[in-house]
């Protein structure tokens, strides 16, 4: 069963072709990982999947629906939901607060509700905070909710984003670079937690430089290069393949 | 009784005692500035909720103002015996929304009713909100500046050109807002009492709502794009929708504190369209601390009542200039920021060196 597909994606930046004709699937409740050396696409291919950037042609369909070109925030109400490489937490706000933005989608209250506070929005952020608490209970950061999310360390932040995105209750998750800055140890960890993310039923696509993450946790795995897909096939069949080991290794003269 | 109450009880308590305090030493008088210095102080909360919280710059809001208090008083002074035979003022008139008067010389006069026109006036502050700022708040920092001060001269120009609008000298002759039997919103000694505590209990009402708003999910998600924009949209929130709504919402503060004020000073003129008051309003709210209602509105109540007592003199304008340039300079944060208790004690306590959480 696919839940994503992404046909022939393309996207140029004046001359750069950053992304070009890429296409692949992404099965239900499985963990798939985009790799590539840097500038290989990797991170404007997230870009386009969740629509922070229009593609210039090609598809991008999530469970049966056609999402290039739509917003964000209407691809996210569709169930995807992303982190971002370079840690984009909501400042001046607590760790259970950021994680209380994740549950957006699943309150109602608007402008009215909230300023004449109807009694309904009471229940809405009774049910919203203890989610949240459930979800920092699950990622080992309880202890951190009335903790400034930003003044955390790096590895704990990172933490704090995937919390936010799981909030949302997505049915795919994008997770991109969840182990950039992280030691040895945060790394393990986090692998886990990607693990636990699996069991909960949530499909994950990630981009990653961590070769032991990625051949850990990932089902299948794809590599870029200069934007286009030079393979695609399991882990283990990838550490194999001699096209990835040329332009990761360079070429034995 | 929720935390978030507490300080609006303390706020009611002080604005008792204020007029406690001019009745026992009989300086009611001073209630007259208190009176308007609540109107503009509605204006300076919804405005601190569009910059402080949504992070959305506004030199434009005297502008929304000036469409309030235009409206209203032209409406609610503009004759319409010679059109009386028109169906649409005869349709006005079958509806209840005209209000009859005489006039000075004992003939009598048809207006639009205060309570009509101070819907339309509504009315016509929302539309333009969403109007303007439907393509203005795509803009950003300096630039989304500059557009709401276009918008801002644009008004002025129009209400200052307009001969309909009384161009240079204003409207005058505004009639009392009729609020409930005998009482109205007008700037007669005899009704200075409930007036002051009718604008203030605006500002009370309206300090509620925006408090129920922040302490909401749309409180929420509005901090979240203030903070984030991307990630707040990666989590579903439509920034742009609600960066607009919070827009509407802060006109709609502005037009309100327009058309009350108009009623009470039985008039305005351009300099409320001026783009010095506009000016004003963003350095009470940078004063205040920026994301901090209540440091807005104990703000704007003492630069208010100070500016329009007069101890200002002719530098009035200046004042406010000043006060934003030195905040910008020194205390970005503003005067009465959340952690300025916890940065006093740091400094006390000798780390002064270590960063602000």
């Amino acid at each position: 069963m696919t839940l994503l597909s992404v046909r022939e994606v393309s996207k140029r930046f004046g001359g750069l072709q950053a992304v070009g004709g890429v296409s692949f699937d992404v099965a239900r409740g499985s963990i798939k990982a985009l790799i590539g050396p840097n500038g290989a696409g990797k991170t404007t291919l997230f870009n386009l999947i969740s629509g922070f950037l229009p593609p210039d042609s090609g598809g991008i369909v999530f469970e049966g629906t056609p999402v290039q070109g739509m917003q964000p925030f209407e691809i996210a109400a569709l169930g995807m939901s992303r982190t971002f490489q370079h840690i984009r937490l909501f400042p001046k706000m607590t760790v259970l607060e950021n994680v209380m933005v994740g549950r957006h989608l699943h309150g109602r209250a608007g402008f009215l509700a909230g300023m004449l506070n109807l009694p309904f929005t009471w229940s809405e952020e009774r049910r919203i905070r203890e989610k949240s608490l459930e979800i920092l209970e699950l990622l080992g950061i309880a202890d951190s909710a009335r903790v400034e999310a930003t003044s955390l360390a790096y590895g704990q932040q990172r933490v704090v984003e995937l919390g936010r995105a799981l909030a949302c209750e997505p049915k795919l998750l994008l997770l991109d670079e969840p182990a950039a800055g992280l030691n040895m140890r945060e790394t393990l960890e986090m692998g886990k937690l990607i693990g636990k993310v699996r069991n909960m039923g949530i499909t994950v696509l990630l981009v990653e430089h961590d070769m032991s993450l990625v051949m850990t946790v990932s089902d299948e795995v794809v590599v870029l290069c200069y934007g286009e897909k030079i393979a695609e096939d399991l882990p283990l069949a990838i550490q194999k393949n001699p096209e990835v080991i040329r332009v990761y290794l360079g070429e034995v003269q | 009784m929720r935390a978030r109450y507490l300080p609006v009880a303390a706020f009611a308590g002080i604005i008792i005692a204020i007029q406690l305090t001019t009745h026992f030493t009989e300086s009611a008088y001073h209630l007259t500035q208190l009176t308007m210095t609540a109107y503009y102080s509605l204006l300076v909360v919804g405005l601190c909720m569009l910059t402080g919280y949504a992070g959305q710059i506004s030199i434009g809001h005297a502008g929304f103002f000036a469409i309030g208090g235009y409206l209203s008083a032209f409406l609610t002074t503009h004759n319409l015996v010679p059109h009386q035979g028109t169906a649409f003022v005869s349709l006005l008139k079958k509806a209840g929304l005209l209000a009859a008067r005489p006039d000075l010389y004992g003939g009598e006069i048809l207006n639009v009713h205060p309570w009509a026109a101070c819907l339309a006036a509504i009315l016509a502050t929302v539309i333009i909100a969403y109007l303007i700022g439907g393509p203005v708040l795509k803009l950003k920092g300096h630039y989304l500046a500059m557009a709401t001060l276009g918008f801002g001269v644009i008004i002025y120009r129009i209400a200052l050109g307009t001969t309909l609008l009384g161009a240079a000298d204003g409207i005058s002759d505004v009639p009392g807002f009729p609020l409930a039997s005998g009482v109205e919103i007008t700037g007669k000694a005899s009704m200075r009492v409930p007036n002051y505590y009718a604008a203030w209990g605006l500002v009370i009402a309206g300090m509620v709502l925006l408090l129920n708003l922040i302490h909401s999910r749309v409180g929420r998600a509005l901090a979240s794009i203030h903070g984030a924009e991307d990630a707040a949209e990666a989590m579903g929130i439509p920034a742009a929708r609600y960066k607009l709504h919070t827009f509407v919402l802060s006109a709609v503060f502005a037009s309100l504190a327009g058309v009350f004020l108009t009623h009470y000073n039985g008039g305005i003129g351009p300099s409320e369209a001026s783009v010095m008051k506009s000016v004003r309003y963003v350095a009470i709210v940078a004063i205040g601390g920026m994301a901090n209602l209540w440091g807005a509105l104990s703000m704007s109540l003492v630069l208010n009542y100070f500016s329009l007592r007069g101890y200002f003199g002719s530098y009035d304008d200046a004042v406010f200039g000043a006060i934003l340039i030195l905040i910008m300079l020194f205390a970005p944060d503003g005067l009465l920021r959340r952690h300025l208790f916890d940065d006093m004690k740091r400094m006390f306590s000798g780390d002064a060196d270590q960063e602000a959480p």
